[in-house]
């Protein structure tokens, strides 16, 4: 187990990179605490993986360095590295047993049989595999492979960190769930830092303390869930996560105060000066159908079960807005209001507003 | 009572007229030529399993399976392990992998009278280029046509340059076909060279394998053209195979009968075999 850092990496596919987009990964500056559960989340294309490899040696990095507990990493092998990977598909060795399998990365490192075998029972006690350490791993349902790809993770102790690469994509709906709580409990037992590389939100705020949230090779945000949810600091994030995801609306700054449609609109603090494309931020669980407020008309109602998702037109821009009370029919004039704490303005993308009594 | 739709028996119709026309119906003649001693003006005796009891307690079968046998072996344990290490050296991406398939490919598409026509002048002692480079150059007497053991190491030179590419072939199909995580993960298992042999590349190349062994078998242990237009079985009877054998008794010595007991004999090992093999191979997957 160990502290990651990672410092002003970098990293192209091409040999000669010249400009900014021949780069996979943009400039990266981390620091992770030892022990945490950690989430990369994004869209597919946006560096992810590119990151994952780079940590786990798979890949070396154009410029920049991995320091694991301040040891330079840079230049180590994989296996030198003290790391374990579970990938997207599940790797298992198809000619050993279950037991063989979880025993395989202690063996090859000359662990005495003794000390193996203790540890592959625990292993498979945790995972619920204990009945299976004698069947061909071949034979194994998807799910039961996915789990000894993670055992084989967890059987060593002394792992730095633990990384997944998306592990849970070919995995049945109903058994995605159980795998997810399952790792979120093995994670408090082994207390291994922990890294889990997924494009879905929902994996990545349930297994995660801290999510780390990428686009097109740049960390556009490094927060908890709920700061994520609360106070995405680009539109992105504010967008990507939450469903329906944040309203990004058109917006005009004129003397510090913001303009949505002509109309002006409270935020939750000062808005920083600067020049670019302004835009507001409002997520739909903070726009309220209300007597007063911002004109529109309601488009389509949606009943998406605990709640329902308002589509009201405020002229021309579309507003989404989730309500539990009375809704309003299609087609019928009525107002909104936006909770000014949690209304910001972003420029060209990034958060532009000071967070409230600032 | 349940009925069952037998209208399915229509469809395989045709597929088993086919079958009983270019296989059971010629098989049948050959059952019935296997009992019986002919003359000319189609005069046929009955000898119930005569030829059969006679065949297997002759020198001359024996000797010819057992060449036959040693034959088989000898080029299995060459082709299969060299096409193993060959497709394992091959570049998996990039613009070689083209030009090493086709490279490969290309004894494959020579036609087997071509091969045997080409070896035999490639091997002349005086004229071949191989037979030339021994003799003359660097003075190692080699003469295929006088010397059962230089026969020997051609024919099986011939057989191996021939047809290794199809095990290449086979196992490269195989290899392509592991995603590049098992390799990354065995990494990170810190498995050695030799691990991620036995127990990721070879267990995944064992169907195309097992394919390749067992066409391998089957087509060297039938070979007739090579060897034939190669050494005509000699020097003597050194390299007689069983096929060359059997076309000397069935149309060298116009003896029907026991040519047909032969061929029957011949069929049954190499379907035993042939069985035997996969049924080994293919045992383990069950479990």
């Amino acid at each position: 187990m160990a502290k990651i850092t990672l410092s002003k990496l970098r990293h192209s596919y091409y040999p000669d990179p010249s400009g900014p987009d021949d780069y996979a990964l943009k400039e990266i500056d981390l620091d992770w605490s030892d022990g945490g559960a950690y989430a990369l989340l994004g869209p597919s294309g946006c560096g992810k993986s590119t990151l994952l490899n780079i940590i786990s040696g798979l890949l070396t990095p154009s410029e920049g360095r991995i320091l694991f507990d301040d040891v330079d990493v840079t230049d180590l092998p994989p296996n030198q590295r003290n790391i374990a990977q579970v990938f997207q598909f599940p790797v298992i060795y198809d000619t050993m047993s279950v037991f063989d399998n979880l025993a395989f990365p202690l063996r090859n490192r000359g662990v005495a049989e003794d000390v193996v075998r203790s540890r592959v029972l625990e292993i498979a006690e945790m995972l619920e595999v204990t009945d299976m350490l004698s069947t061909r791993a071949a034979n194994l349902s998807p799910d039961n492979k996915q789990k000894i790809s993670m055992g084989r993770g967890l059987v060593r102790d002394d792992v730095n960190v633990v990384m997944f690469d998306e592990p849970l994509t070919v995995i049945d709906p109903h058994l995605k769930w159980k795998l997810r709580s399952k790792l979120k409990e093995l994670h408090q037992k082994v207390r291994a830092t922990m890294i889990y590389v997924t494009h879905d939100q929902t994996e990545a705020l349930t297994f995660a303390d801290q999510v780390v949230v990428m686009q097109e090779g740049e960390i556009v945000q490094i927060g908890t869930p709920v700061e994520l949810f609360e106070r995405p600091a680009h539109t992105f994030v504010g967008h990507f996560i939450g469903s329906p995801g944040m309203n990004v609306l058109p917006a005009d700054i004129r003397n510090g105060s913001a303009y949505f449609e002509g109309h002006k609109v409270e935020v939750e603090g000062r808005i920083s000066l600067g020049e670019g494309l302004t835009q507001l931020g409002v997520r739909p669980e903070f726009v309220r159908i209300a007597d007063a407020g911002l004109p529109a008309r309601v488009r389509k109602v949606a009943d998406v079960g605990r709640h329902s998702v308002v589509d009201a037109m405020v002229g021309d821009t579309l507003v989404k807005a989730i309500s539990t009370g009375d809704l309003p029919a299609q087609g019928e004039a009525v107002h909104l209001a936006f909770t000014a704490s949690h209304t910001r303005v972003y420029r060209d993308g990034w958060l532009a507003t000071e967070r409230a009594g600032a | 009572m349940r009925t069952e739709n037998q209208k399915a028996w229509f469809f395989v119709l045709p597929v088993l007229l086919l079958v009983a026309f270019n296989a059971l119906i010629p098989m049948m003649t050959v059952v019935n030529y296997s009992v019986q001693e002919t003359f000319g003006n189609n005069v046929f005796f009955f000898e119930g399993l005569r030829w059969f009891e006679e065949l297997l307690n002759s020198d001359r079968f024996h000797a010819a399976l057992g060449r036959q046998f040693l034959f088989t072996g000898i080029i299995l344990a060459i082709e299969v392990p060299l096409g193993i290490i060959i497709a394992l050296s091959m570049p998996r991406q990039g613009i070689w992998v083209p030009v090493c398939l086709v490279t490969m490919a290309l004894p494959m598409l020579i036609p087997w009278n071509v091969v045997g026509a080409m070896w035999n002048i490639f091997a002349l002692p005086d004229i071949g280029l191989l037979g030339y480079l021994m003799n003359h150059t660097l003075g190692i007497p080699y003469d295929m046509t006088q010397n059962p053991l230089a026969a020997w190491i051609t024919i099986i030179i011939m057989d191996v340059w021939h047809w290794t590419s199809l095990v290449v072939l086979l196992s490269y199909a195989g290899l392509v076909s592991i995603p590049d995580a098992y390799y990354q993960a065995a990494k990170i298992d810190g498995a050695s060279p030799w691990s991620v042999f036995r127990y990721i590349q070879l267990p995944k190349m064992k169907t195309v394998l097992t394919i390749a062994i067992l066409l391998r078998f089957m087509d060297s242990f039938n070979i007739y053209t090579e060897p034939f237009v190669l050494t005509g079985g000699g020097p003597g009877n050194s390299t007689t195979l069983l096929s060359i054998d059997l076309v000397k008794i069935a149309l060298g010595q116009f003896d029907l009968g026991p040519a047909a007991a032969m061929s029957l004999i011949y069929f049954a090992i190499t379907l035993l075999v042939s069985w035997l093999f996969y049924t080994l191979m293919t045992k383990d997957d069950a479990k």
